[in-house]
């Protein structure tokens, strides 16, 4: 049924809809509404058969999901930006228990300095620790994705985050189809717990394991995460057929075919890029679009077959590895290695600084890239707070000049 | 169950170590020490909680001494469900088990959240508080050594004053750990007005079981402390654990009572009488405080800790009428 709805509140009824049995919450900025709603629907018997917890920090929030989870119920928490950093012990620890919790992640930048607006920072604070990633473009696919979050998540026995821009989704009202109870009874079935703390049948979760299995678990981990591109691309199809809408998988192209130039995101972003593509196009360019639907496990191979008839990679990113660059470009470099293609990082939108259409089309019309660009950078600033430490002084063991 | 005999005593509604049909919840061949409290605490707690409930307990342990020593891959010392998350964590995933249970219908099963002083007092207060002040059905044991022991005698917010550890060495005019007079942590419990909050040590084995016995079946949240020596930590030979273990209640460092709803509800007298400086002469811990630089202020201070203890839980015996 189409309403019009916050972000925040189409993923609470959504979520509501997977019949979670536990629901813990503590307040960050911008993932509270989900949480909110949540606790509506519950308080007012929308939502029944469910716990909600009001716990003393993200630490107790996820801590207790991993309880429930390993006690046999389906369970959900959110966070956002330093909520998550605070939550990050536990977070290693739920992949590693296997223990499929879904968690949505209202992106936001990563202090110091403190920001509370939208950039991919704390994402990918996590991305190696063994939990699925989606991320999603519209609010009709941040709520779709949590039915199909917690359908992978159980199907593989790993916990998954659901990434939603923060403000730009969590906030925004847009028209979202919410499916019906039915509709999503049948597409995701009760939980069948792996694992569960039985009286009857008394089992050590989380045991110590030493040096010589140690690399095996990890080595599965792997193994696994890479078995599972082929089963999340099938849930989406499977999602698409059943309610009509292509939502999940794992990419999701646009105006791909005889494009030159590919311009590769993930979330929100991907809308305003499609808009410049076609206006490109319309003034006879040849630019395509990819969106990167399902982040981890990383769909090297689907990636490689929709890049690989490109020229040039133009890959707008929300966040930046200090000290390295841009984090999904290189992990593109890597997927592409020895196809004749350049790969240009555009790193963007950093701590909700806006991303326009008309610096996009400015920078994507260029003949001549810079390997990396910080887009709408403010130079005045930068020329002002520079202060270049001069690396041959460093090598001849002078005291280094600072530069006025 | 029969009623086994001790000697020539007949011992009622208790289960001792001698009985065959001890559940044994921590079973033998782990890996602790000679002569750890803690593993005899564990024991005993989750022994004399099995009893209670007809085998229906769930076990959440923090990181610590008690989970490396009793479950390194592929082998385990557990016999009862039994799940560790991390060092800070373990109230809140037992919060988590036990609103799961509820949702299956399975309250019933009783869930006992236990670690160390360390993550207990310390890395994991603000989980422990958390887990109080929501009254959430968990039943948290906290095995008291008064340091870090799993990683090599470092000082915990529970360190008593004086004590020599890897990390409050003394030296010079340092006497160890002078800031301080241990974190107390059934007070902090006791200031959440939670229905059930009581100490116990393994020097009273049947004073234990009795408080695991009385909790377990409380609703709500619950604290028990119990006081655990550790040979390796304190420096004693490991036959003396129990001895130690009753010096320190019997001085009146570690006084054993009961609190529900915040309130002061009963303490164990004391009935054979330490003085306090044979209790900290039997450690290696303290000898600081005796020979050559022995400093009286410091054993005064100790002797403070003790008299308050005395005075505001009414050790003196007879006290209680």
């Amino acid at each position: 049924m189409l309403r019009q709805l916050e972000g925040s509140h189409a993923i609470a009824r959504s979520v509501a809809l997977c019949r979670p049995r536990v629901v813990c919450a503590y307040p960050i900025s911008p993932q509270t509404h989900i949480l909110e709603g949540l606790e509506e629907l519950i308080r007012s018997g929308k939502l029944q058969n469910c716990e909600y917890l009001n716990v003393e920090s993200e630490m107790g929030a996820l801590s207790v999901a991993i309880g429930a989870e390993a006690a046999g119920v389906r369970s959900y928490t959110a966070t956002s930006s330093q909520g998550l950093l605070y939550m990050i012990e536990a977070v290693y620890n739920a992949s590693g228990l296997e223990l499929p919790i879904v968690m949505t992640l209202g992106n936001r930048a990563l202090g110091s300095p403190i920001n509370i607006w939208n950039d991919h920072s704390d994402a990918m604070s996590v991305r190696d620790s063994g939990w699925v990633m989606f991320f999603a473009e519209t609010n009709q696919e941040a709520a779709d994705l949590h039915i199909l979050a917690f359908m992978v998540a159980e199907k593989m026995r790993c916990p998954v985050i659901v990434n939603v821009d923060g403000f730009i989704l969590t906030h925004a009202y847009d028209r979202v189809d919410i499916p019906s109870q039915e509709a999503v009874d049948e597409f995701l079935p009760p939980y069948a717990p792996n694992i569960s703390l039985d009286v009857d049948s008394p089992m050590a979760v989380g045991t110590m394991v030493p040096p010589e299995y140690f690399m095996e678990v990890r080595c599965l981990a792997h193994r696994k995460h890479e078995d599972s591109l082929a089963l999340i691309e099938r849930a989406g199809s499977t999602f698409e057929e059943k309610f009509g809408r292509n939502s999940g998988g794992l990419l999701r192209g646009y105006s791909l075919q005889n494009a030159d130039t590919i311009v590769v995101a993930m979330g929100s972003v991907a809308g305003t890029i499609k808009d410049v593509v076609d206006e490109l196009n319309h003034e006879g360019g040849k630019f395509g679009e990819l969106t990167i639907v399902c982040y981890r496990p990383f769909p090297r191979e689907a990636l490689r077959n929709s890049l690989k008839n490109s020229k040039r990679i133009i890959v707008v990113e929300k966040s930046l590895a200090v000290g390295v660059g841009g984090i999904l470009s290189q992990e593109i470099e890597l997927a592409m290695k020895g196809c004749n293609v350049e790969i240009i990082s555009v790193i963007a939108g950093l701590g909700g600084r806006n991303i326009t259409k008309s610096t996009l089309k400015e920078h994507f019309s260029k003949k001549n890239h810079e390997k990396m660009t910080f887009l709408d950078l403010r130079n005045d600033i930068i020329a002002d707070q520079y202060r270049p430490i001069c690396s041959a002084a460093v090598k001849a063991e002078k005291t280094c000049p600072i530069q006025p | 169950m029969s009623h086994p005999t001790i000697g020539n005593r007949l011992v009622k509604n208790v289960t001792v170590q001698s009985m065959r049909d001890r559940p044994n919840c921590l079973t033998s061949g782990h890996r602790a020490c000679q002569g750890c409290g803690e593993a005899l605490g564990a024991r005993c707690v989750l022994d004399a909680a099995y009893a209670a409930t007809g085998g229906k307990i769930a076990v959440v342990n923090a990181t610590g001494c008690l989970e490396v020593f009793s479950c390194v891959y592929p082998e385990n010392s557990w016999q009862v469900p039994w799940l560790h998350s991390l060092f800070g964590n373990a109230p809140a995933v037992a919060t988590g088990v036990a609103a799961a249970f509820k949702q299956q219908g399975k309250s019933d099963v009783r869930i006992i959240a236990q670690g160390g002083d360390g993550a207990l007092s310390d890395i994991g207060m603000g989980c422990l508080s958390g887990m109080f002040e929501r009254n959430d059905d968990v039943l948290c044991v906290c095995y008291d050594n008064q340091a870090y022991m799993n990683t090599g005698v470092q000082r915990s917010g529970a360190t008593p004053a004086f004590a020599r550890t890897a990390t409050t060495l003394p030296t010079g005019n340092y006497l160890g750990n002078d800031a301080q007079t241990g974190k107390n942590l059934p007070k902090i419990a006791m200031a959440h007005e939670i229905p059930y909050v009581a100490t116990a040590s393994i020097g009273n084995i049947h004073d234990l079981e009795e408080k695991v016995t009385k909790a377990i079946h409380i609703r709500g949240a619950k604290y028990l402390h119990v006081h655990v020596p550790c040979p390796l930590g304190w420096g004693y030979s490991p036959s003396d654990t129990i001895k130690i273990a009753r010096a320190a209640v019997q001085c009146g460092l570690f006084p054993l009572f009961e609190m529900e709803r915040g309130k002061i509800m009963k303490s164990t007298p004391i009935k054979d009488p330490v003085k306090v400086d044979d209790y900290l002469k039997s450690q290696r811990r303290f000898a600081h405080l005796f020979g050559k630089s022995a400093s009286p202020e410091a054993l005064a201070a100790l002797q403070d800790i003790a008299d308050n203890n005395i005075r505001d839980y009414a050790l003196a015996e007879n006290a209680n009428g």
